[in-house]
C-alpha cells in the first residue's frame, strides 16, 4: 500500500525569475511590479481589469501555478482585489487590482480558471460585485429563500451587529436544477440528515431511479460571517474566531492566522516555538486522519475497524488534552509564538500515545487491505482524475490522491518545515481507496515528524512580544489536515482588524465534489462523502 | 474476514464504567475555571480583564465564572500571575438562567431516550464530541440513548452551535415536528450564549433566543462525558448536582 512520494524540490528561485521575465514580456504594458512583502514573493499591480483572464490563464495553465483564491477588500475607499497564485517551491504571487468603488462589474476568470468559480460567487453574494460571463451567480452564501437581493454584508457600510429580523421566508423559492435529464427527478437531502450526527448541508440528488446522475451540494447553512464579525475586533479576539470556526482543524487555522499577524509585525518566533508548532500541527493531522479513516470504515458499515479507528482517534484526543490541556488544541497559538511551554516529560508521555496510535493504525491498515468486500466498495468509487483535480485545483489529501503533489509544508515552507525530512505521499488513481491510502501514509509521516521534532527540541523561549503598532496586511498559510489554508489579514495601526479573509481547503474542495459524485449508485453516496472527508463548517466560516 | 470478529473480541470491553463508577482517565476532560477568591482585588480584576468572553466577573477579591460564556481559551489559567482555580470533572449540566426547577423526561422514557441532533452553526467540536458518544469507549447505547433521524420519534432535541440564520428555519421546523413531551438541550458555549460568534446579523446568541431550552451543557466543547451527564439528567437518571447558584457572574 506504499504511496510514492512527491518530486517537488524545495527551492525554485530560478522558476520565479523565469516567470517574472515571461509575464513582463507578455503583459508588460498592463502590469507593473509593486514592492513585494506581506508573504508574497511577487506582486503585480494591474492597471485595468480586462487583462485578468489572460493573465490568470497564463499563470495557471502555462506556468503551472496553483490557484490560491481571490481576496476582496474595501480599503481606503477603493476596491482592492488580490488574485493569489502559488508558484511551487517559490511562493505566493499576488495580482493586485485597485478600482474605484463605483466599479461593480469585473471580468470573470472562471472560463480560464475553473477553481475561481466559488470565489466569484461568494464575492458577488457578499460584496455585490458582478462578474461578467460567470455561468451562475446568485443564491450561494446568503440563501435566497430568506435573504432578499441587495444585501451586501461584507461592505463597510453594513453593520454586522444589526439583526436582520424583518426577513420573511419565501415559500415559493425553488432550487435551480442544473440538468434535467428526461425522466429524472431531484431528491433533496438535508440540511438535517444522516441517522446519526451530521453537519448541516444540503444535497440535490438528481436521479432516474436506481442511480444518481449527479449530486449538487448546497452549503453555508453554518455561515457565521466570521470574516465580517472579525472586523473591528482586536487581533487577539479575531484569533479566537480563527481557532473556533472549524474546530477539527483549529490549530492549523490559528497557526496560519498567527503567521499573518507575525508577518505584519515583522516578528520571528523563537525556534522552540516554531518546532513545537510543527509538533502540535502534526498531532492534529494524525488525529484528524484517524477520524477520517474511522468515518470511511463506518460508511462501508464495517463495524469493527470503524470502532477501532474511533478508539484511536479518541485516544489521540485524550493525549492532546493531557499534553496541551485541550482536546482540540485551543488556546495555544498566539501572535509571537505559543501561550505556554512543554516539558520533556510531557513530550515523552505524548510520544508513547503517538506510537501506540501509529502502530494501531498500521495493524488496521494491514487488515483492511485483506478485507476484499471493503476494498470493493472503495475501489473505482468517487473517481477524480488527475486532469479534473488540476482543473479544479483540489488540495490536501484529496488532491494528492489524484496526483496533485502540492503540500504547502514543502511547496512553500513555513514554521521550519523546510528543514525537516518527511515525505508527501501521493497516489494517481483518484478513487476512494487511493484517498484512504494517502490518509494512512500521511498519518505515518506525521507520527515520524512528531518524533523527530520532540527529539531535537532546542531550549529557549516559546514566545516573543508581537505588538501590532503599524498598519499593514499580510498572508499566512498552513497545510491544514484537509489541505491548504490561507489567512489574509489587514490591521490598522492600533492593532484592530480591518479585513480578515480565510480561504479554507474545504471551500476549495467542495467545488470539486460533484466530479466524484457523478453516475453512482445510491448506496455509494455515504462512501464518496466519507472518502472526501470535507467539513461543511470549515467551508462556510 | 473472520479476523475482524476475533480482533474485536480480543480487544475486550473498553467502555467507560461511568455512570456506575467514577471515571477519571487522564484526558477525558479539559476541566474549567471555577469561582476563585484571590488575595487582592487587583488580582481578581486582572482575571476579569483577561477573559475575552466576559465570562469572569470580579467582586472585590472574588471572581465568578459564567460557564455558559467561557470559551475555554485558558488565558485565565496560563497567562495570569495568579491563575484562576481550575476544576477537573465533567458533571456540568445546568438549568438555563430562566429556570429554577428541573423537569426531566417522564420516567417512561428514562431507559430508552431517542435523540435528534441538530447542527445549528457549530464549529465541529461539539458535534464531534457528540459523535464520540457512539464510539466503544463511551457507547451510549448501553445506557439506552439512541440517535434518531426523524423528529417524530425523538424525545430530546440536542442542539449545538449559536444558531446561524440559515439554520434557524430548519431548527424551528424540527422542533415543531417533535412530540410535545420534547426536551431541548443546548450543548456548548455557543449554543448557550452565542460564544465567540453571537450576536450578529448572522447568528443568534444561542438556542435560548430561538427556542425554550430545558437544559444546558456548558463547555467549549463539553467533553463526551459532560454530554453524557446531560443526557442522564434529561432522562431523570442523574440529578443536577446542585443548582448552580445564580451568582453575580450570570448576567
Ligand atoms: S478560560 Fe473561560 S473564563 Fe478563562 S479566560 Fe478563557 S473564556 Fe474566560
Amino acid at each position: 500500500m506504499a504511496a510514492h512520494s512527491s518530486p517537488i524540490a524545495g527551492d525554485n528561485t530560478a522558476g520565479l525569475i523565469d516567470l517574472t521575465a515571461a509575464v513582463e514580456e507578455r503583459f508588460g504594458s498592463e502590469i507593473s511590479r509593486a514592492p513585494v512583502g506581506g508573504g508574497f514573493v511577487l506582486t503585480l499591480a494591474l492597471s485595468q481589469p480586462d487583462v485578468l483572464p489572460a493573465l490568470c490563464k497564463f499563470l495557471f495553465w502555462e506556468h503551472g501555478c496553483l490557484f490560491g483564491g481571490i481576496t476582496t477588500e474595501e480599503h481606503a475607499a477603493r476596491w482592492q482585489m488580490h488574485y493569489t497564485f502559488l508558484l511551487l517551491g517559490s511562493g505566493w504571487i499576488d495580482l493586485e487590482l485597485s478600482l474605484p468603488l463605483e466599479t461593480i462589474v469585473l471580468p470573470s476568470i472562471v472560463a480560464e480558471v475553473h477553481a475561481a468559480d466559488w470565489h466569484e460567487r461568494e464575492i458577488e453574494d457578499l460584496f455585490g460585485i458582478h462578474f461578467e460571463n460567470h455561468p451562475r451567480l446568485g443564491d450561494f452564501v446568503l440563501h435566497d429563500q430568506i435573504w432578499h437581493e441587495g444585501i451586501d454584508p461584507m461592505r463597510k457600510n453594513f453593520s454586522a451587529s444589526h439583526p436582520q429580523l424583518e426577513r420573511k421566508v419565501d415559500l415559493d423559492w425553488q432550487p435551480l436544477l442544473v440538468v434535467g435529464d428526461p425522466g429524472s427527478f431531484a431528491m433533496p437531502v438535508g440540511p438535517i440528515y444522516e441517522g446519526g450526527v451530521g453537519e448541516s448541508l444540503h444535497f440535490l440528488l438528481e436521479t432516474v431511479g436506481e442511480d444518481v446522475i449527479r449530486a449538487a451540494p448546497r452549503l453555508f447553512y453554518n455561515y457565521r460571517a466570521v470574516e465580517k464579525i472579525a472586523e473591528g475586533r482586536t487581533v487577539g479576539d479575531a484569533l479566537l474566531l480563527s481557532e473556533r470556526f472549524a474546530a477539527t482543524s483549529a490549530f492549523a487555522h490559528s497557526l496560519a492566522f498567527c503567521l499573518a499577524a507575525e508577518r505584519i509585525a515583522a516578528v520571528d518566533v523563537p525556534p522552540r516555538a516554531a518546532a513545537l508548532r510543527v509538533l502540535l500541527a502534526e498531532l492534529e493531522r494524525l488525529r484528524h486522519h484517524a477520524g477520517a479513516i474511522a468515518a470511511i470504515c463506518e460508511s462501508t458499515a464495517l463495524a469493527v475497524p470503524a470502532s477501532q479507528a474511533a478508539i484511536i482517534e479518541e485516544n489521540l484526543l485524550r493525549a492532546s488534552c493531557v499534553f496541551a490541556d485541550h482536546r482540540y488544541l485551543f488556546g495555544l497559538n498566539t501572535p509571537g509564538g505559543l501561550n505556554r511551554d512543554f516539558g520533556s516529560e510531557q513530550c515523552n508521555t505524548l510520544l508513547v500515545a503517538v506510537d501506540e496510535a501509529e502502530s494501531d493504525l498500521r495493524i488496521l491498515e494491514k487488515r483492511l487491505r485483506l478485507s476484499s468486500s471493503f476494498l470493493d466498495r472503495l475501489e473505482d468509487v468517487g473517481v477524480v482524475t488527475g486532469e479534473n483535480a488540476r482543473d479544479l485545483n483540489l488540495v490536501g489529501p484529496i488532491g494528492r490522491a489524484s496526483a496533485q503533489h502540492c503540500d504547502l509544508r514543502k511547496a512553500c515552507s513555513y514554521s521550519g518545515y523546510g528543514q525537516l525530512p518527511f515525505d508527501v505521499p501521493c497516489e494517481t488513481e483518484g478513487d476512494g481507496y487511493a484517498r484512504l491510502r494517502v490518509l494512512f501514509a500521511e498519518a505515518t509521516q506525521s507520527a515520524k515528524l512528531i518524533h523527530r521534532v520532540a527529539g531535537r527540541l532546542e531550549e529557549g523561549l516559546v514566545r516573543v512580544s508581537c505588538e501590532l503598532h503599524r498598519a499593514g496586511a499580510a498572508l499566512g498559510w498552513a497545510e491544514a489536515p484537509r489541505g491548504a489554508a490561507l489567512h489574509w489579514l489587514r490591521v490598522d495601526k492600533t492593532g484592530v482588524v480591518e479585513r480578515y479573509r480565510a480561504i479554507t481547503p474545504s471551500f476549495n474542495n467542495w467545488l470539486g465534489f460533484h466530479v466524484a459524485a457523478e453516475n453512482f449508485a445510491f448506496q455509494d453516496f455515504p462512501i464518496i462523502l466519507a472518502t472526501f472527508g470535507l467539513s461543511a463548517t470549515e467551508c462556510d466560516r | 474476514m473472520s479476523f475482524w470478529f476475533w480482533h474485536g473480541l480480543r480487544k475486550g470491553i473498553q467502555s467507560t464504567r461511568y455512570p456506575g463508577r467514577a471515571e477519571n482517565t487522564p484526558g477525558i476532560s479539559p476541566g474549567r475555571p471555577m469561582n476563585t477568591d484571590f488575595s487582592s482585588a487587583e488580582e481578581a480584576r486582572l482575571a476579569a480583564e483577561i477573559c475575552p468572553s466576559d465570562a469572569i466577573v470580579a467582586h472585590g477579591k472574588s471572581t465568578y465564572v459564567d460557564h455558559g460564556k467561557c470559551v475555554n481559551c485558558q488565558l485565565c489559567l496560563h497567562s495570569l500571575p495568579s491563575p484562576m482555580n481550575w476544576e477537573p470533572g465533567f458533571e456540568w449540566t445546568r438549568l438555563p438562567a430562566n429556570r429554577t426547577e428541573s423537569f426531566p423526561l417522564p420516567s417512561a422514557f428514562a431507559k430508552s431516550t431517542h435523540i435528534m441532533v441538530v447542527d445549528a452553526g457549530d464549529c465541529g467540536a461539539c458535534l464531534h464530541e457528540v459523535k464520540q458518544l457512539n464510539n466503544p469507549l463511551y457507547n451510549m447505547h448501553r445506557l439506552g440513548f439512541f440517535l434518531t433521524a426523524t423528529p417524530r420519534t425523538a424525545d430530546l432535541l440536542l442542539v449545538v452551535g449559536p444558531v446561524s440564520e440559515n439554520m434557524r428555519g430548519p431548527l424551528l421546523k424540527t422542533w415543531e415536528a417533535m412530540p410535545t413531551s420534547r426536551k431541548v438541550m443546548a450543548v456548548g458555549s455557543c449554543a448557550i450564549s452565542g460564544g465567540v460568534f453571537g450576536r450578529s446579523f448572522m447568528c443568534a446568541c444561542g438556542v435560548g433566543s430561538v427556542l425554550p431550552v430545558d437544559f444546558e451543557v456548558p463547555g467549549d466543547p463539553p467533553p463526551p462525558l459532560a454530554i453524557l451527564h446531560g443526557l442522564l439528567v434529561v432522562a431523570g437518571r442523574k440529578s443536577l448536582k446542585s443548582l448552580e447558584p445564580v451568582s453575580e457572574g450570570r448576567s
